[in-house]
């Protein structure tokens, strides 16, 4: 069940910055694979986000699958859009889409060169 | 309790019975699977939509006693 309260943090998060991840641990240290995974992304696209550690708080950490009718962490959301999990955000990343949507959605990203084995 | 390959392709089978469905136990522990399903079914969906179709037919065990399914969602060319 997801409280009202819960609820409008979880709108406040989505609504104050244009790209927000609900992880498990921070951005420079993610706890989990699947997390990390998709901060590796997004920092390779130089895309600027804000990362939500649920696991600090489980009324997020539980609130926010309700909130989005998925299962699963991490969740990445574009200007208050749910936009995926892990295999999404990875896949959307492969085929060139992310980019193309982080442009509609008017997002700045600087890809960061891939550093190739000398 | 990790789930078996063949009892994540029943659930899904029994909600799209004409799908392919490709299953691989990425590490041998029974809970890391990599799923690919591909149905007429997610014709007109968008990815999240046809992600939450097989998570609804996996019947609320994504997230719980399956830890780790990395799925990929097609419609047959």
């Amino acid at each position: 069940m997801l409280d009202t309260q819960t609820k409008e943090r979880i709108q406040t998060e989505i609504a104050g910055t244009d790209v927000v991840l609900f992880m498990k641990g921070t951005p420079v240290f993610p706890q989990c694979g699947f997390s990390a995974a998709v901060v590796g992304v997004l920092s390779h696209l130089g895309i600027k986000f804000r990362g939500v550690n649920v696991l600090e708080d489980e009324s997020i950490r539980n609130g926010i699958k309700h909130f989005s009718d998925w299962p699963t962490i991490p969740q990445l959301y574009v200007k208050g859009e749910f936009i995926g999990g892990c295999d999404i955000i990875r896949e959307m990343y492969e085929t060139g889409e992310l980019m193309e949507m982080m442009n509609t959605h008017g997002i700045d990203v600087k890809p960061q060169p891939v550093n190739e084995p000398s | 309790m990790a789930m078996q390959a063949h009892e994540i392709e029943d659930l899904i089978r029994a909600v799209f019975p004409d799908a392919q469905i490709k299953i691989e136990d990425l590490r041998g522990d029974g809970d890391h699977y990599s799923c690919l399903v591909e149905t007429a079914s997610f014709a007109g969906k968008t990815r999240v939509q046809q992600h939450k179709m097989v998570y609804d037919a996996l019947g609320g065990r994504m997230g719980n006693e399956l830890h780790a399914l990395a799925l990929q969602t097609r419609i047959p060319q």
